[in-house]
């Protein structure tokens, strides 16, 4: 530690501190533009310059010092610096006019207008006249894609933008080109940007010039509820603070969760708010001599009781990927009150079996401890698309240096250099063998990271394949009592959950592929959907399908019965992320019309089917899920599992392995689910990705 | 500085690939640097391919962005930083920069940049109606004494008049190349009329060579 | 006066042999191994010792500079990287060593390279100056040929030297700028800490030097600190390039004892003012950035750091750019503005910002179309871009305009009342 004076007081701080941060530390502000705690110094705002004592006489950029850098005084007295000396002042004073004289006054109609650091700083230090008589200077804005919507003019060139997209983001989308007073912020001739996170180059803009396109025009910040919450795009568990106004989700803003994302969500977490509106089902609907028909609560219910009850051993359920932890142990002591086996939260075909213990099928390295990692090992997973910000923390260690990775699967531009090692499990059995000396790079690091993605669990032989991948973790050192680097990267927001509390099929039961099979061939005769839209619905309209969720997707289209239920943003509930952390999202805002609360709706049927559950609130459910595993009321812990686990994985015999290559579970990124599906942000950016937009610029 | 754009789409070549003897010199640049280095060439590759085509197209900025393994707005910011480059076509025959910073300002650059306007384009940047001939007014060229001063591809005129600038462009326009550097006489930065300095014979005769390291070690051999 | 015995650059003009045993015949290359053998230390003691300053314009002492290198490698190569973006008005000498002298850079660039524990050195020549950098590849074509340089050569250092260029941006003049460019992207200068000593080129230990001051070394180690810190004052050591552009009879480069006085210079090499001494207006001593000076100030002084900082100026690279009476000095001034202005790289605010603010009140100043308090805010502005800055680029445009109004504060106030009354008789 060293120590240092800021404006008389002392501290103590590591030497590589920062003045800004040390600064910080002692309560002093320091104002600041360009400096951002997760991005590469620039220094070039030059809105932090403080006084150092002894220096030079003149002020320095406190963000570009470290307390090292500065020399203790004649008698070995600790360094000062100061924040609130007239240098100090006029300096910040001067850099606030010159960031103002080509800055337009346009705040009223800015879209960052109550969140401006701009407006804020200019309000704390700067002065009220402008003395620049000259013409200001005009930018011309650039298309840069659908999701960021440029006012150049307002560009202060802090080049927050340009660092995160070269650093964080990885794909380098945009420049400051030219020189002087004349660069421009851009991407390559206006080219759509290719980042999956790009939405975060918004917040990170502290002036308006790079706002939110969706967005445009809509509130003012002051307008706004804010509630927190959790993403359910994929199975980051990203945090998440949704802002409403009325009944109205607006915007959908990253909440600061270093554990998790950051300050960073992915384009999709951001911009599916659109797709909250559109296409949703706000009332029961009965399907009558083949269409659907608006319906009474009482009578949609009462027809589905009837069909239950009529035979409850002969009724099916498949969950989807949004179902909170309540209402996942809900609908199991429903279908355990009624005695159906046929029931599976893995609608995506996953062959996990929440019997291999948590650990099987955890992240147990968890995504901070992805920083911790020294190599890394990627086997059916292309985290880029199936959780573009923990691909991102990959890619933060990745450049850090000393981190080889190697790949097995789909060869595509993950942001990270690789060593591809193969398509699929001859790969990873060649690898296993030492053919290609990533083995031993494996077996040399001390915090191997083992990622798996559901490439390698949804295959027929997933389970053979996952318990090969545990076999090479346990071999190479990877699965220990300090470190568990076996990891499976789920994208579905709450499968660990529904594993966690065995939301799969029971004694005797079928799987979601024989469950559906099965409806097909009239096997069963009632198959209830509760939100599982990801599945094959062919040949399912003949029968009695019974559709819980909340867009007329493909499970509704394919109902007898819609449920109308409330999305993510429309109700309290917890998610448990890909390792294991078990996180509270809040309501927003009231599901739209007559649709309901899914844990209600539930509650609902049981007592019409005669199997009346024993909650008659949230609360009482959320007591009795606590009571059944404690965990769950653990909230933002991480309900690890064990190494144990990972090892009996290692040792299970689970068949032969095919030679089929990993194939990636994510066709389209933008339109995943529902939600997505029903966005026209996400529709517009996914035929841009396919190239059937023109690029931006033409 | 004005804000620098890339050139209109009609005037942009579909391609470009470097001649098979820049193909050659270009190895040896990327020689120049250690291994993984290589985007150090970047400014050279964009100027040997300016001077291949007389100006930088989109399509020579692309090659040489997957030629060094560089992100394409890397090499952008490039093209557009160092203002030498031209990123439009420029006079056929001859593309006239005319320094007009002060010292050459003194010395009666803006009479030059008369001649310029009057003979070539009114506009700096703008083709002469047979497109032979482009201007602009660049910052110092780094031949002050030698002011006011022009360049021209590879060479400097200086030591200017109007009337002599003007038989400049005269002999471009019949096709020759002019003989470059001072146009009053002298060959080069001394005072016009002969060198006030390095006239002692002594400098080429060896007398002043003195060399104190050689004269110690020699010294106690000699007793 | 100089004697020409004490010259160092024997052929500055290129009146005579340029190649290589021209100049081995004038004394380069002379007993170069027996100065290596020295050792580094002594090599760099002779430097500081014989009180050389940076010739580049900030004038920090060269051998000090040296020192500041890592004395054992921690693995990580050192480069030694000569500036010669020579891109400031005014400044022009560089150019002659280049095309006409460059020999002794080429052995100045080994010796200061064995003395830095550097294998290699670049040579970074602004993109303007080609028929220069092709000079001084023939020049270093010629040393690897006769096996001076290179990774086997009789001085027992291995030892390369690269020739490579910019593309017109004075910004890369300045050091971390001119390793950015060098390392393939914008000349953006960088942060400080760390130097380029800890942390320059490709992240390695980096001294970078102006091409003077490394062609200027051979000679001194030959002809000993002793000789070079006899020469000038103490201080202001040594003989320096003067550049004399403008308003003088016979413009020219000459090489001349530091401390020379100015009327004495102008007079035996440049023919004398314009009009006769009378008819001086102004000097500007070191080249643009530095501030310019009424004859009243500068006719007595020394042509040296010291005496350049007696006048409230600097003596930057010795680059005099001389107005007589005919120049309006504001405009002159206002195109000193317009020219950092587009040289300012554009990353830091009160640079990018401030520089275009300056130049646009100039120009309204040289038309007179201000009013006088504006003035006093032009020089607040000065005062807001001065010490702001990441680099001294900012501080470069700023001295100008202080000294414009500064020592022609006289001259603003009448234009722009010449101005105003002009307006008023127009609208009676």
């Amino acid at each position: 530690m060293a120590k240092i004076k800021i404006d008389g007081r002392e501290i103590d701080v590591a030497p590589e501190t920062s003045l800004l941060q040390a600064c910080e530390a002692a309560g002093a502000e320091v104002p600041r533009f360009c400096f951002h705690e997760r991005l590469s110094v620039a220094g070039n705002c030059r809105m932090c310059l403080v006084e150092v004592k002894g220096g030079p006489p003149k002020p320095q950029a406190s963000c570009a010092m470290a307390v090292r850098d500065l020399r203790p005084g004649p008698n070995g007295e600790p360094p000062e610096v100061f924040t609130t000396t007239p240098m100090v002042k006029r300096a910040r004073e001067g850099v606030m006019e010159f960031l103002l004289i080509n800055h337009p006054l346009d705040c009223p109609i800015c879209d960052q207008g109550g969140e401006c650091d701009l407006q804020d700083q200019a309000m704390a230090y700067g002065v009220d006249t402008s003395r620049f008589a000259e013409n200001k200077r005009a930018v011309e804005d650039k298309d840069i894609g659908p999701l960021v919507k440029t006012v150049m003019t307002r560009c202060i060139q802090c080049t927050r933008c340009v660092r995160f997209t070269a650093e964080v983001a990885g794909t380098a989308d945009m420049g400051l080109i030219s020189r002087g007073e004349d660069v421009e912020i851009t991407t390559y001739l206006e080219t759509a940007m290719a980042s999956e996170m790009q939405g975060n180059v918004v917040d990170l803009c502290p002036v308006g010039a790079l706002t939110s396109k969706p967005y445009e025009f809509t509130a003012r910040p002051w307008e706004l509820a804010k509630t927190e919450s959790i993403d359910v795009m994929d199975g980051l568990g990203s945090n998440i603070r949704v802002d409403a106004r009325g009944r109205e989700v607006l915007r959908i803003l990253p909440r600061l969760n270093e554990d998790v994302n950051e300050e960073w969500i992915s384009d999709k977490t951001r911009h599916v708010v659109d797709g909250l509106k559109v296409q949703r089902l706000d009332r029961p609907y009965v399907r009558v001599a083949g269409r659907l028909k608006p319906a009474s609560w009482s009578e949609a219910l009462g027809a589905v009781a009837d069909r239950i009850g009529a035979n409850p051993k002969k009724t099916a359920v498949i969950v989807g990927d949004f179902a909170t932890a309540e209402e996942l142990y809900a609908v199991k002591s429903l279908a355990d009150a009624l005695g159906i086996v046929d029931i599976d939260a893995r609608s995506d075909g996953s062959k996990i079996d929440p019997a291999w213990g948590r650990g099987a099928y955890r992240f147990n390295a968890t995504i901070a401890g992805i920083e911790e990692a020294d190599a890394l090992l990627v086997v059916g997973s292309n985290p880029r698309l199936e959780a573009p910000v923990l691909n991102a923390r990959i890619r933060k260690r990745w450049r850090k240096g000393g981190f080889p990775i190697g790949v097995i699967g789909e060869e595509a531009d993950l942001l990270w250099a690789y060593n591809h090692l193969g398509d699929g499990p001859t790969g990873l059995a060649r690898l296993a063998s030492g053919e290609n000396g990533f083995l031993e790079v494996l077996k040399a690091a001390k915090k191997p990271l083992i990622l798996v993605g559901n490439g390698v669990t949804t295959r027929p032989d997933g389970a053979a394949v996952l318990a090969e991948v545990a076999k090479l973790a346990v071999a190479v050192g990877a699965v220990g009592d300090d470190w568990n680097g076996f990891s499976v990267l789920h994208t579905s927001a709450n499968r660990v959950a529904a594993l966690d509390l065995g939301v799969v099929p029971g004694a005797g039961g079928r799987s979601t592929d024989e469950i559906l099979a099965a409806t097909r061939k009239g096997e069963i005769d009632t198959l209830i959907l509760v939100g599982a839209d990801e599945i094959d619905t062919s040949g399912l309209k003949d029968r009695f399908v019974v559709y819980l969720g909340t867009h007329g997707d493909k499970g509704a289209s394919a109902a007898s019965v819609i449920l109308p239920g409330a999305a993510y943003t429309e109700k309290s509930g917890i998610f448990v992320n890909t390792e294991g952390r078990v996180q509270l999202a809040d309501r927003a805002v009231f599901p739209p019309g007559e649709a309901r609360e899914d844990w209600a709706i539930l509650r609902a049927l049981s007592a019409l089917a005669g199997a009346t559950l024993p909650f008659d609130s949230l609360s009482e459910l959320r007591a009795k899920l606590a009571a059944a595993d404690p965990a769950f009321a653990e909230i933002d812990t991480v309900a690890a599992g064990t190494s144990e686990d990972v090892i009996r994985l290692a040792g299970l015999s689970a068949g032969q392995t095919d030679g089929r290559p990993f194939v990636g579970v994510i066709a389209d990124f933008h339109l995943t689910n529902p939600i997505a599906r029903a966005s026209k942000t996400m529709a517009t950016c996914s035929r841009l990705r396919a190239g059937q937009l023109a690029a931006a610029a033409e | 500085m004005s804000v620098r754009r890339l050139a209109p789409a009609e005037v942009q070549p579909a391609s470009f690939a470097f001649s098979p003897e820049n193909e050659a010199w270009a190895a040896t640049v990327i020689a120049k640097f250690p291994a993984g280095k290589q985007a150090s060439a970047v400014i050279p590759f964009l100027m040997r391919a300016q001077e291949q085509e007389g100006w930088v197209s989109k399509a020579a900025i692309e090659a040489i962005a997957a030629r060094l393994g560089m992100k394409l707005i890397r090499v952008l910011e490039v093209a557009t930083f160092y203002t030498q480059f031209q990123l439009a076509p420029v006079g056929k025959v001859a593309h006239i920069q005319v320094c007009g910073t002060t010292p050459c300002m003194l010395a009666g650059s803006e009479a030059i940049i008369k001649v310029c306007k009057k003979r070539i384009a009114a506009h700096a940047h703008e083709l002469s109606a047979d497109g032979k001939f482009s201007w602009e007014e660049v910052e110092c060229l780094g031949a002050c004494v030698n002011a006011p001063m022009v360049a021209v591809d590879r060479d400097t005129y200086e030591d200017l008049t109007p009337e002599s600038f003007a038989a400049i462009l005269d002999a471009f326009e019949r096709g020759e190349t002019p003989k470059p550097g001072p146009q009053n006489g002298r060959v080069g930065s001394e005072p016009i009329g002969g060198a006030t300095v390095l006239t002692d014979p002594g400098l080429d005769d060896g007398s002043f060579r003195i060399n104190i390291v050689t004269a110690a070690a020699a010294q106690p051999k000699n007793g | 006066m100089l004697h020409d015995r004490d010259r160092i650059f024997t052929n500055i003009y290129g009146l005579k042999d340029k190649s290589l045993k021209g100049a081995m015949a004038r004394g380069s290359w002379d007993g170069t191994k027996a100065i290596l053998e020295q050792g580094r230390d002594w090599i760099i003691d002779q430097i500081k010792a014989s009180g050389l300053k940076g010739r580049g314009g900030a004038g920090f002492p060269t051998g000090l500079k040296w020192s500041f290198m890592p004395k054992v490698s921690d693995g990580r190569p050192h480069y030694l990287v000569v500036n010669a973006d020579e891109s400031e008005p005014g400044t022009c000498k560089d150019r002659d060593i280049l095309r006409n002298d460059p020999h002794h850079l080429v052995e100045g660039c080994l010796i200061a390279s064995f003395a830095m524990g550097a294998n290699a050195a670049y040579i970074y020549v602004r993109g303007e100056f080609i028929r220069e950098r092709e000079a001084l590849q023939r020049a270093i074509d010629e040393a690897y040929d006769a096996k001076l340089i290179g990774k086997d050569n009789i001085h027992g250092w291995p030892f390369d030297l690269y020739v490579h260029h910019g593309a017109g941006a004075y910004i890369c003049g300045e050091e971390t700028a001119l390793l950015e460019s060098l390392e393939g992207k914008k000349g953006q200068p960088r942060l400080k800490p760390p130097f380029p000593a800890n942390a320059g080129l490709w992240g390695c230990p980096t001294t970078v030097n102006n091409v003077e001051s490394i062609a200027v070394s051979p000679t001194i180690l030959r002809r000993s600190a002793a000789w070079f810190s006899s020469i000038g004052r103490p201080n202001n050591n040594g003989t320096k390039l003067f550049m004399i552009s403008g308003h003088v009879n016979k413009p020219c480069v000459v090489e001349e004892e530091m401390g020379i006085p100015f009327k004495e210079l102008i007079e035996k090499h440049a023919g004398g003012i314009r009009g006769g001494w009378d008819n001086l207006l102004a000097v500007i001593p070191g080249g643009a950035s530095c501030p310019a000076v009424r004859a009243d100030q500068i006719m007595d002084a020394q042509m040296d750091f010291d005496g350049m900082r007696a006048i409230g100026s600097s003596f930057g690279t010795g680059g005099l750019i001389v107005m007589d009476k005919s120049t309006d000095i504001i405009k002159a001034i206002a195109r000193i503005s317009y020219f950092f202005r587009h040289e300012s790289c554009g990353q830091c605010t009160p640079c990018r910002e401030g520089t275009g603010w300056m130049w646009r009140v100039l120009e309204r100043f040289a038309k007179g179309e201000a009013e006088p308090a504006e003035i006093d805010m032009l020089f607040q502005v000065t005062k807001q871009i001065e010490g702001h800055t990441i680099c001294a680029l900012g501080d470069a445009a700023a001295w100008p305009v202080q000294a414009l109004i500064r020592n022609f504060r006289p001259v603003i106030e009448e234009r722009i009342a010449a101005a105003k009354a002009a307006r008023r008789v127009a609208a009676e």
